[in-house]
């Protein structure tokens, strides 16, 4: 339809511009036609989860058209959904998610206001070694982790291998770093003025911090949240390396050790769960998407 | 006016001095406050992220049960063996490749959307940005039965044109090719809304100026564009590079490294020798390869950030 209307406003004007005007309508269909083939590439491995966690699997070994579902049935769902095992994934994942998202709000937030207004000495160096510290991938440090982890429970007798709780003590090293940064920068673009006011009135830092930098940067602080919380619940590395047992498997883990039994696969119900699994950060994406992708883009331009 | 100027600057001079004493205090508590709101940071970084990092060069220079100082044995016991330079090799094929393409496509895509009337902006963007937001772990398995050898929705497909059952994951080559296609599928949206934001911040009137200059549309990418956009494209490059050197998820699911070791990086195959196979001092040197790679992208992106921090 807005290629039509590009059309028309083209030719009322002299030659020459309507050649670009055409030039411009003959970009925009490629632009979609180029659109319309990268969305599919985009959406096709998500789709296709949903088709097969619609199917029977008397449907699919008997190998249909793999892109159709002729007999829809929920039992893969039900299955799922009514097996304990599986709440458990599920709760274990919620409950790794949550605590650590507060856990990392608790630790980057007053970080972050100290670092970017609270000039003293080493803060621009803690800063820039915050920005290096998310820079450090999981798969560096899962091994001295895993093997100091062992060493503790050895030494003090306090077991932690092997216990979801352990995760609430790994994942921060991948949340708080990068949400402080991006609330550094994000508390830095409030004016001085502000607190200063604060200041003069006779609020605490404290007090600044909580009436003032918190409300103002809420923005900032959603899409913080969002990156923890969406970080958290997809580490898959962490999770398979310090938990075994079945009832300590968060979602990701549990679905891949549990659902997967030797070379057997059963299709259905693995799209299920990793449909299931996938759910929170797609519905969390479909509502808060321009928090979202302001936090993506601030961990990179902002500083 | 006068007056109350005058009246308050009487009263704030007996004042002064204590004001003075109020201060220091405040500087002092201000310092006490800023420690006591970083300490939490500080002892995080400390114990959980540097420790470990030191504690990996000490155990990587351990025996295997771990009660033995072997020095640089474990470096020189992986020097001979071939897997090890085939894991090398592997990972930067793997991450070289998968990086160019994700810039590429991000950067082509980026251009389609920015294209188009801003109203429908949102909805592509939106669309094109799922496999970002997907686990890596989930939509891995998707691309798993996607590419599953007997019941293969790719292979039922391209028998319509003819094409032969594609040994997707049990083929050295073609392994190599999926987990890269996965990896570019997963990472291309990130380059993909980066450079979208990039080009948002390209003034208009250097493209009516270069329009007016006649340049075609490959001049004004390659003059206008590319220069406006060079710190973007080199900052995200970084990252990704690091992010895709280090993967793990998508090539653990997928292959696990395989067909015959095939498709190991360095994250998996440290995973495969510490873990699974119990030789943590092993597992701890493979890892500590990634550090040069990570520490020259690390250097160079730390060097971008500042000059811009410095700019503003």
């Amino acid at each position: 339809m807005s290629t039509m209307t590009v059309d028309k406003a083209g030719p009322t004007r002299t030659v020459k511009y309507g050649s670009m005007s055409r030039d411009r309508a003959w970009a925009l269909r490629w632009s979609y036609f180029f659109l319309t083939l990268f969305a599919i590439f985009s959406l096709v491995p998500p789709l296709y989860m949903l088709i097969t966690s619609l199917k029977g699997s008397a449907e699919i070994s008997a190998a249909t058209n793999p892109w159709w579902v002729f007999h829809p049935t929920l039992e893969n769902y039900a299955g799922l959904l009514t097996s304990n095992q599986f709440l458990r994934f599920f709760f274990n994942s919620a409950m790794v998610s949550i605590i650590v998202v507060i856990i990392t709000m608790l630790i980057s937030i007053p970080a972050a206001f100290a670092l970017s207004r609270m000039k003293f000495w080493g803060s621009a160096t803690l800063a820039t070694g915050v920005f290096l510290t998310y820079l450090i991938p999981d798969s560096l440090l899962f091994i001295p982790l895993f093997k100091m982890f062992a060493l503790i429970g050895d030494v003090t007798g306090i077991q932690l291998i092997n216990r979801w709780y352990v995760l609430l003590f790994i994942y921060p090293t991948l949340t708080v770093p990068f949400c402080t940064w991006i609330m550094i920068g994000y508390f830095a673009s409030i004016p001085k003025e502000l607190d200063e006011a604060a200041i003069i009135d006779g609020a605490s830092w404290l007090q600044t911090l909580t009436r003032i930098f918190i409300p103002v940067a809420l923005p900032g602080l959603i899409a913080a949240t969002i990156f923890a919380f969406t970080v958290s619940w997809a580490q898959f590395l962490y999770p398979l390396v310090f938990t075994t047992s079945a009832d300590q498997l968060v979602l990701p883990v549990g679905i891949v050790t549990t659902l997967i039994k030797g070379d057997v696969f059963n299709w259905g119900q693995i799209m299920t769960g990793a449909l299931l699994g996938a759910a929170p950060p797609l519905i969390i994406y479909a509502f808060l998407m321009d928090y979202y992708i302001a936090g993506l883009t601030a961990g990179a331009t902002k500083g | 006016m006068v007056d109350a100027a005058i009246g308050e600057d009487t009263v704030a001079r007996p004042r002064r001095a204590a004001t003075r004493r109020g201060l220091r205090h405040a500087l002092k508590r201000k310092s006490t406050v800023a420690f006591l709101l970083t300490l939490p940071l500080i002892l995080l970084i400390t114990l959980l992220v540097v420790y470990p990092a030191a504690y990996s060069v000490h155990l990587a220079t351990l025996n295997k049960s771990m009660q033995r100082f072997v020095g640089f044995g474990n470096f020189e016991f992986l020097f001979k063996r071939d897997t090890f330079w085939l894991v090398v090799k592997q990972s930067c094929i793997f991450a070289i490749t998968a990086v160019v393409f994700k810039a590429l496509i991000g950067f082509i895509v980026a251009h389609f959307v920015h294209n188009i009337p801003a109203k429908g902006q949102r909805k592509w963007r939106g669309m094109l940005l799922v496999p970002w937001v997907i686990p890596p772990a989930m939509s891995t398995l998707a691309w798993l039965w996607l590419f599953d050898p007997s019941y293969s929705a790719f292979n039922y497909t391209l028998a319509f044109f003819g094409i032969g059952p594609i040994p997707w994951t049990g083929d050295a080559a073609w392994a190599r090719f999926s987990v890269i296609l996965v990896n570019v599928w997963y990472g291309a949206p990130f380059f993909m809304i980066m450079y979208l934001a990039a080009l948002k911040s390209v003034p208009e009137q250097l493209y009516e100026a270069a329009a007016i200059d006649g340049a075609n549309w490959w001049q004004r990418i390659w003059f206008v564009t590319l220069p406006m956009m060079r710190n973007i494209i080199a900052i995200t490059t970084l990252f990704s590079l690091i992010v895709t050197f280090a993967n793990f998820d998508i090539v653990r699911i997928l292959t696990a490294g395989g067909p015959l070791d095939k498709t190991h990086i360095f994250a998996t195959w440290a995973f495969r020798v510490g873990i699974e196979g119990s030789d943590i001092p092993l597992g701890a040197s493979v890892s500590l390869f990634m550090v040069p790679i990570l520490a020259v992208a690390a250097i160079f992106i730390l060097r971008d950030v500042s000059k811009r921090g410095n700019e503003s």
